[in-house]
């Protein structure tokens, strides 16, 4: 238990500018499960990528073994027993689960053999008690199922030192209980694991040490059993964060109702009826496929619904597409901020000023002055951290990205914001600021939908809370109600 | 039933639908569409075309395409027929080189596209350009003659224009070189390569594979479909023009998206080519049968090409929303 098995030393890495990691120490035991965290940007996964041989790294070195090795290929680092289950989705869409699995170890010599591919993906599974069909092609599974096989590839190379690298994001809760059972199997067996999470409570249920990164520096390590949780944030914050309780809310019955939905209905979503008030923050519940987010979709026009009348301010509105929404004053923050919310090759001040570009044309020329203007004030504002407003949006943190897109919908005027799981893939101390933005936002009159899979956050923030189940509205929770027991009971129909 | 379409492929199922309509319609209102000497035609009409769609579609499974193929053909052929004509090499070596030379080319492609980080767009119109230039350089724009059956050497057609009984032998190539290539991309870890390289070329090289490798072998298979191509053009024409090709590559491109395979990569299959070859040769000489000139062709191909591309745009609409539910 106490051998070391694999020490990084002063890995050093460089990105022009920058360093992404400075020194940087790492040490893992055989057999253990080795959590890894620090907030975004930290360098957890840049560390891993160098270890995996994904990336080159400048200075430093890596012993496996008490050997000194120099990984410039993941190949190499899969023959010296290392696999790694990336972050970012990697798979071949197109190939079939089993293809994608055994890729690059199909068969000895030229020709394929299907079958046998087939035939271990099928063992494989059976081994990890997950029920996925090997001649199912990737792009047809759900992005759990895809995260699963992701996870049978790493397994399947048998290595000594498996990495994983935030699966947990994309899991269900029962998905996530299979794969911490699989990994104290895997450690039965003298595997040794470094787990990178965002979630808190995984470091106590699932590792036997933790270790804690800020800013491309190594902080510590501490046994996970006996360590605080909180101590790991003060490592990770580097600060006393800033938590905040909901106070009491100052919703009543004479608060003004800004938008009502009656009757909505789609092909996922069961004849919902709901109102909003003004000033308020409402928190959309519900397990994965509960139909929240496409309830959001419909009120946003963003998907075509089969019924549902829509009013905003008590006058009703026929909105079809999600232009229509944004005259309207609704604004829609995407979970899928890469794809749907930012355009990660432009900078802060044009991903900004997107919606309201027509403000900023003189004559028929782009006003750029004015742009900077505009945007360095919303840099301000809600405190985005960057060098200038010309910095591409791609560099930027997942906070960071997540608060260019609340400073895009607030330059627009939208007095309603519906927020899809606004802090999934960020960090902690980065989590409370977008709670501080979205309170601050309520508190000044914007009406606030918040779509969130963490119970604690959306108990934290809401004023109300909708329980959806399988498209239909089952509750809606208010006060001493919202809490984690009456939301599940609700969410779950039991 | 509906699951071994999904397994064949809609749209090839739809492309060789297309293919059947389309030829009976010909067979109707066209003049002996069915005889013989059509059928023939129809053959003669889709082999320098279907070797070069045959290698782009491993190029444009990659995610990649190629716009060299037609200069490169008409260069490879313009080098053979200096080399035997003015450089005194016997007709067999030339033929060599010619089939060498357009490897070669492939393989500069390949080596631009994964080593240079060029795109392909951009690296093949390069070599379209140099291959264009190069053809008029190297016989000072001047026309050169491949051996025809009745003078000497005449084996060269005897063994790659036409059997004695007027059968197309460039079909009987095509059909070989098909086959093939079927087995590389569907039975080999080639082809596997090629397919995961479009699906996901970061993905692939974090399994551990050499992408670069894979790449460029896409196009040195390319580079040797226009050589065999350029073989089978000489012989068949015999004379060979500088400045000419031009375009025969946009038709193999066509004829590939006709037949399913996406330009997005990932996706793909030969025997949808083919079948996207053979709807080309169709409707090139059944408009012949009706009397229409060239230029009809050329309009109903590009109609075709949009409908083949409109059932794939729906197709992948299809399967997005059924990955949603």
């Amino acid at each position: 238990m106490e051998n070391i098995l694999l020490e990084m030393k002063d890995i050093e890495k460089r990105f022009p500018g920058v360093y992404a990691l400075k020194k940087c120490y790492f040490g893992l035991r055989e057999g253990e499960i080795h959590a890894l965290v620090g907030e975004n940007g930290a360098g957890k996964s840049t560390l891993m990528n160098i270890l995996t041989g994904c990336i080159p790294f400048d200075s430093g070195e890596i012993m496996l073994n008490g050997e000194q090795k120099l990984f410039t290929e993941p190949k190499q680092a899969q023959l010296a027993g290392i696999s790694m289950v990336h972050q970012e989705l990697n798979l071949m869409e197109n190939l079939t689960v089993a293809q994608n699995i055994f890729i690059g170890r199909e068969s000895k010599g030229l020709f394929l053999n299907e079958d046998s591919i087939n035939k271990r993906a099928r063992e494989l599974f059976k081994r990890l008690n997950f029920h996925i069909d090997p001649k199912e092609k990737v792009e047809r599974l759900s992005v759990s199922h895809q995260q699963i096989v992701e996870i049978a590839k790493a397994i399947s190379y048998d290595a000594k030192i498996i990495v994983f690298d935030e699966p947990s994001a994309t899991l269900t809760d029962n998905e996530i209980d299979q794969l911490f059972k699989i990994m104290k199997e895997l450690r039965e067996t003298g595997v040794s694991m470094i787990y990178i999470s965002h979630r808190m409570d995984e470091i106590k249920r699932i590792s036997d040490r933790v270790t804690v990164m800020r800013d491309g520096e190594y902080i510590g390590t501490r046994d996970s059993r006996t360590v605080e949780i909180d101590e790991v944030i003060q490592m990770m914050v580097g600060r006393v964060i800033y938590e905040e309780h909901k106070k009491i809310s100052l919703i009543d019955k004479d608060t003004p109702v800004v938008l009502k939905a009656e009757n909505f209905t789609s092909k996922d979503v069961k004849n919902v009826s709901f109102e909003l008030f003004k000033g308020e923050i409402l928190g959309f519940a519900g397990l994965i496929g509960a139909g929240r987010t496409e309830l959001a979709r419909l009120i946003f026009g963003a998907d075509p619904k089969e019924s549902g009348e829509l009013y905003l301010d008590g006058t009703k509105v026929d909105i079809t597409s999600p232009h229509k929404a944004v005259e309207n004053g609704i604004g829609y923050l995407s979970e899928d901020r890469k794809r749907y919310g930012v355009v990660l090759g432009m900078n802060i001040a044009n991903n900004i000023v997107l919606t309201k570009l027509k403000n900023y044309i003189k004559n028929i020329f782009i006003n750029e002055k004015k742009i900077m203007e505009s945007a360095d004030e919303y840099i301000k504002l809600i405190d985005i951290r960057t060098p200038s407003a010309k910095q591409l949006v791609k560099s930027l943190s997942g906070g960071n990205q997540q608060k260019v897109i609340i400073a895009k919908w607030l330059l627009n005027n939208s007095d309603i914001l519906i927020f899809d799981e606004p802090t999934r893939g960020i960090d902690v101390g980065a989590k409370s600021e977008i709670y501080k933005i979205m309170n601050d936002l309520a508190e000044q009159g914007k009406s606030i939908i918040m779509i969130s899979s963490e119970l604690p956050e959306l108990i934290r923030m809401s004023d109300r809370v909708l329980v959806m189940c399988e498209g239909e509205h089952t509750a809606t929770l208010m006060a001493d109600d919202i809490n984690q027991n009456t939301i599940m009971k609700y969410a779950t129909k039991q | 039933m509906l699951n071994n379409l999904k397994k064949i492929g809609m749209q090839k199922v739809l492309a060789f639908g297309a293919l059947i309509i389309i030829y009976i319609f010909f067979a109707i209102v066209g003049r002996n569409f069915t005889s013989s000497s059509t059928t023939l035609n129809i053959l003669a009409a889709s082999y320098f075309v279907g070797f070069l769609a045959i290698g782009v579609t491993f190029i444009i499974i990659t995610g990649g395409i190629d716009l060299s193929l037609g200069a490169l053909m008409m260069c490879s052929a313009l080098l053979g027929g200096t080399l035997y004509r003015d450089q005194g090499f016997p007709l067999w070596a030339a033929l060599l080189v010619m089939i060498l030379f357009a490897v070669f080319v492939g393989l500069l492609n390949g080596l631009m596209v994964t080593k240079l980080k060029l795109p392909p767009f951009i690296a093949t119109l390069g070599t379209m350009m140099v291959c264009l230039g190069l053809g008029s350089i190297i016989t000072n724009t001047s026309s050169k003659y491949f051996p025809t059956l009745l003078e000497s050497d005449g084996w060269f057609g005897r063994v790659f224009f036409k059997t004695t009984g007027g059968f197309p032998l460039g079909a009987v190539y095509l059909v070989a070189f098909y086959i093939l290539m079927f087995v590389v991309l569907n039975k080999t870890k080639v082809g596997r390569y090629i397919f995961a390289i479009g699906s996901n070329e970061e993905a692939v090289r974090l399994s551990g594979i050499k992408v670069d490798l894979w790449k460029t072998l896409a196009y040195v298979i390319s580079g040797l479909g226009v050589g065999i191509g350029s073989i089978l053009y000489a012989a068949t024409y015999t004379v060979v023009i500088p400045n000419t090709g031009n375009g025969i590559e946009l038709q193999a491109i066509a004829a590939v998206v006709i037949g399913g395979t996406s330009l997005s990569g990932g996706v793909g299959s030969l025997t949808g080519t083919m079948i996207g070859v053979f709807i080309m040769s169709i409707l090139k000489n059944g408009l012949i049968s009706m009397s229409l000139p060239a230029p009809y062709q050329t309009f109903f191909t590009g109609l075709v090409v949009i409908g083949a591309v409109l059932m794939d745009v729906y197709r992948n609409k299809k399967a997005n929303q059924l990955k949603k539910i």
